[in-house]
């Protein structure tokens, strides 16, 4: 028993030595000067001149500041956008019941089958034909609706009784205020983990951003990232590279570490819908 | 305020067009007076709920008039009829303290109606007070037993100060001896207040403690209204009959002949002005005296000592179940005997049509 | 009396209540989804479809055919097979692995939990970034993973820039690090909710625990396993911006493009300009992608329909 256990923990410990070494690396890799980085045929596991000066360079040599402000204005207005539209729906799928309501929502689950990658081309075409190339609108449109989000939303909303709804009608209270004030109130962990998991979806965007910008002053830090791959620091500056990644990585990890049960709850229930 | 009701009916419609609705409430003509308790009593699904929704606003009517006062209210809007209602499962936001929840209709209040933050603060306090939670003001609903959501409940439904209190099955939720004390609540908190206040409950017992006028309803249709002492002497037919009072009324089949009644051949009572037919016999437990020279005889089959008083279990072919009788603790029974003799009190003997279950009044 | 909604409310203003507070999200979906999803139909029967005059010749199926006879095309779909092929089965045993062993352990659990869910949240573009240095060969050094299995007496290897195998080795390794998390939270919370009941009756009955996993703990969690196969299966189809992290955004120079990411190059980019070979390439991509997932979900009823 005693030996099965033990094994089992030198094989987790194992897999989670292979998550974590690329972090590791990375981080490793940034804080070596890139004298040194260049200079080590084989690669050092550890440095004792930790050095910050690949950040300084990653923030100067390309616009990696203007990459940050585009994604976190790309991320912020598309969740918001995002949270607005789908409260709305929601509440109507779940609240209301007006006429043609069951046959509407089944349409907008059999779109949930529909894969990003069939729409995209007549998206980019029509984004480009509206002349909106290299615009936060042109970003932000195609993804300010989620189907599954709404229903997760209005799978939530349908779980509050609906005697709370007469208790707000016999009050005197509007639908408006009832949803603003009953309804999204007590349905704010559903929402909050919806707008994680929307803050880390649009972080990570790289596609659509890829198709629709070309002007560096609008990329996100995907097409930062890729930029600096393919053009990079004037020669193979791996240091000031890696220096890039980890500040691309770190919002995303220390959200992770903030709202780590959210988040996976809210993961797995995206497993479960299936 | 009073409450009056004119040919109200309602009718779900069907799942679709082919099936026929369900008639859940049948031209209902009701007269409430002001300020008193008023039960509406019946099995599940007899309607009284969605009267009562009717009365709220929260349901329209199929058909038929509801009046508050000299008020037509049948096409205001609930929030507009100066109403409040008491939900069976408290419908309290979990969001909100206490204070908020109490507070929550007050600020809805719009133009001449609306109040000013102190005074709302001070009709809140009120209110709690009332129902005796201002000291758990900051609580939310998910910390407090149920009893205490039942009073939040109460407290929230009488702030604005409403013509006609309305409460759903209210004492439903709570465990048997929480029940007890908060229908006395209840009743206080209706007194002091004065309000008119319906009351909708399938337990009897519940109703007939509780309230001033009772009124018992059975598949959307009337029975009979009235004081509950008065409902209990005099059901108007036997379903009112068999539905009031605990223990249950004891039925028996029997007949009428030549102005006796009969049960099996025995002729147990004199019944004048009666004509000869089949009919059900209802006598309550009470209505029975134990006497040797008794004109029923019935299987003894077992005897239960209360105290006071002493149930008398016994079987007769007749019966619908076992026929339960309360008798004085004084009273001398033979516990050894295989059969009992009973006189039957005439006033709490009734008698019913067997073909249509309406009372037959005799002599 | 239990109904959804009220009949009292005024019906007619309830319609078009409803209909107004779903107006945003329907006006989007109807213009970034609907609409798209039909016009990406008429695209790829558009012969000749030039982006510029935004017009064609006619209709017929020459962008189809075009397609299917383009060797870089050809070569995506060969690439896309080969990285779900090894990837899919890889990644489900692996996971199942890794959560069985998470579930039979509750020290440290949350910690490995934790750690094991990290590739999720970081981007992809990012850190792929470091998967090539790891295995990158250049002149100054033979990078990191080519020192470790120098150890064993094999000679350095480029796998960004060298032989397919090992190009693909590195793909497949970067996926299945990345697909890893959401599989392994999905298996550990399923493996969690077999009741212990059956385990505890299990063991009175002397079950070895070899056979418990099999006759009990398997067929109990199958239908997750069958849901992760299945997107599995269409995550894998759909891979992309993994190989652009690794190789580069000119991905058929690599010989490392895969379906979607000729869709793209086809849309956009240096021999972009082409909607129509786009369309028809992205409606091959989801015919097969259909055809698989209907294949898995009837082999996978047979299968569960036996134990």
């Amino acid at each position: 028993m005693k030996v099965k256990k033990t094994i089992i923990y030198f094989l987790l410990a194992v897999w989670a030595l292979v998550v974590l070494f690329p972090f590791y690396w990375m981080v490793l890799s940034s804080v070596k000067s890139y004298a040194s980085y260049a200079g080590e045929k084989i690669p050092k596991f550890f440095t004792l001149t930790p050095t910050f000066e690949n950040y300084t360079s990653a923030f100067t040599a390309v616009p990696l500041a203007k990459y940050f402000a585009n994604t976190l204005i790309f991320t912020l207005l598309t969740t918001a956008l995002m949270v607005i539209v789908i409260i709305f729906a929601a509440y109507a799928f779940a609240r209301i019941d007006f006429k043609g309501r069951n046959l509407l929502f089944i349409m907008f689950l059999a779109l949930m089958m529909i894969p990003n990658e069939l729409v995209i081309i007549t998206n980019f075409v029509t984004i480009t034909n509206l002349d909106l190339r290299n615009t936060f609108t042109g970003l932000i449109l195609p993804s300010v609706t989620s189907v599954f989000y709404i229903y997760l939303l209005k799978e939530n909303f349908e779980q509050v009784p609906d005697e709370l709804y007469y208790a707000a009608k016999v009050d005197g209270t509007s639908d408006l205020k009832y949803l603003f004030k009953v309804m999204v109130p007590i349905c704010r962990p559903t929402i909050i983990t919806v707008i994680i998991l929307k803050v880390i979806e649009c972080w990570n965007s790289y596609v659509w951003p890829r198709l629709i910008t070309d002007d560096p002053m609008y990329y996100l830090v995907s097409n930062g990232i890729q930029e600096i791959r393919e053009n990079g620091f004037g020669r193979d500056n791996i240091p000031a590279m890696m220096a890039a990644v980890v500040a691309v990585s770190v919002p995303l990890i220390i959200l992770f570490l903030i709202f780590r049960k959210k988040i996976m709850a809210g993961v797995s229930r995206e497993g479960i819908k299936g | 305020m009073n409450v009056k009701i004119e040919n109200l009916t309602k009718v779900f419609p069907g799942r679709d067009k082919k099936s026929a609705g369900v008639t859940a409430v049948k031209d209902f003509n009701l007269e409430l007076p002001d300020g008193k308790l008023v039960c509406l009593l019946g099995p599940s699904g007899c309607g009284k709920s969605t009267l009562l929704y009717m009365i709220c606003g929260l349901e329209s009517p199929t058909e038929g008039k509801i009046y508050f006062g000299d008020q037509d209210v049948t096409d205001i809007p609930s929030e507009k009829r100066g109403v409040g209602l008491v939900f069976q499962n408290y419908a309290l936001y979990p969001h909100l303290t206490v204070k908020q929840i109490i507070k929550f209709p007050l600020e809805n209040l719009k133009g001449e109606e609306k109040l000013s933050k102190e005074e709302m603060d001070k009709r809140a306090l009120e209110a709690a007070k009332l129902v005796q939670i201002d000291g758990l003001m900051d609580r939310k609903p998910g910390y407090m037993s149920g009893g205490q959501q039942q009073r939040v409940a109460i407290a929230r439904a009488i702030v604005k100060r409403p013509k006609v209190l309305l409460m759903d099955e209210p004492l439903s939720n709570l465990d048997a001896r929480l029940r007890l004390h908060t229908r006395e609540e209840i009743r206080r908190i209706q007194k002091d207040t004065g309000i008119t206040t319906i009351f909708v409950t399938h337990d009897q017992e519940e109703a007939m403690s509780i309230s001033d006028l009772i009124v018992v309803m059975k598949d959307g249709v009337l029975h009979q209204i009235g004081k509950p002492q008065d409902v209990y002497d005099d059901p108007v037919n036997l379903f009112v009959a068999e539905f009031l009072g605990t223990p249950e009324i004891n039925v028996f089949e029997g007949k009428v002949k030549d102005g006796g009644l009969y049960i099996g051949e025995q002729r147990v009572l004199e019944v004048k002005g009666v004509d000869d037919q089949d009919v059900w016999i209802g006598v309550r437990p009470e209505g029975f005296e134990v006497d040797p020279d008794g004109k029923f005889t019935c299987e003894l089959s077992g005897i239960n000592i209360m105290g006071r008083d002493i149930t008398v279990l016994s079987k007769h072919d007749a019966a619908k179940a076992v026929i339960r009788s309360i008798v004085s603790a004084e009273t001398k029974v033979d516990t050894e005997a295989k059969t009992i003799n009973l006189n039957l009190k005439p006033y709490k003997t009734f008698i019913f049509s067997k073909e249509t279950e309406e009372r037959i009044r005799f002599t | 009396m239990s109904k959804k909604t009220l009949s009292g409310v005024n019906s007619v203003a309830t319609n078009i209540s409803g209909w107004v507070y779903l107006l945003p999200a329907l006006l989007f979906l109807i213009a970034f989804m609907v609409y798209p999803l039909i016009d990406v139909f008429i695209y790829s029967f558009e012969e000749g479809y030039n982006s510029a005059s935004q017009s064609s010749f006619g209709i017929g199926l020459y962008n189809y055919a075009y397609i299917l006879r383009d060797p870089y095309f050809l070569k995506a779909v060969k690439n896309t097979f080969i990285l779900v092929i090894i990837t899919v089965p890889i990644s489900t045993v692996l996971s199942l692995l890794i959560s069985l062993g998470l579930n039979s352990i509750k020290a440290l659990k949350n910690m490995f939990q934790t750690i094991f869910f990290l590739p999720y949240v970081t981007n992809t573009l990012a850190v792929g970034l470091v998967f090539m240095i790891l295995f990158q060969k250049t002149p100054y050094t033979d990078g990191l993973v080519n020192l470790i299995i120098g150890k064993f007496g094999i000679s350095p290897i480029d796998f960004i820039d060298g032989p397919y195998w090992a190009k693909m080795l590195v793909l497949s390794v970067y996926v299945i690090w990345i697909v890893m998390p959401f599989k392994i939270l999905i298996l550990t919370s399923a493996l969690a909710s077999v009741p212990d009941v059956y385990y505890q009756s299990a063991r009175i009955d002397g079950t070895s625990s070899w056979r418990m996993f099999w006759r009990i703990t398997l067929p109990m969690i199958s239908p997750m396993i069958v849901y992760l196969v299945i997107t599995g299966f269409i995550g894998a189809f759909k891979a992309y911006s993994d190989a652009v992290a690794i190789f580069g955004i000119d991905l058929n120079a690599a010989g490392m493009n895969t379906i979607v990411g000729y869709v793209y190059d086809m849309l956009y980019g240096d021999g972009g300009g082409y909607p129509s070979y786009a369309s028809a390439a992205a409606i091959v991509l989801f015919a097969i992608v259909l055809t698989i997932t209907v294949i898995n979900l009837i082999v996978s009823r047979k299968a569960t329909d036996i134990t």
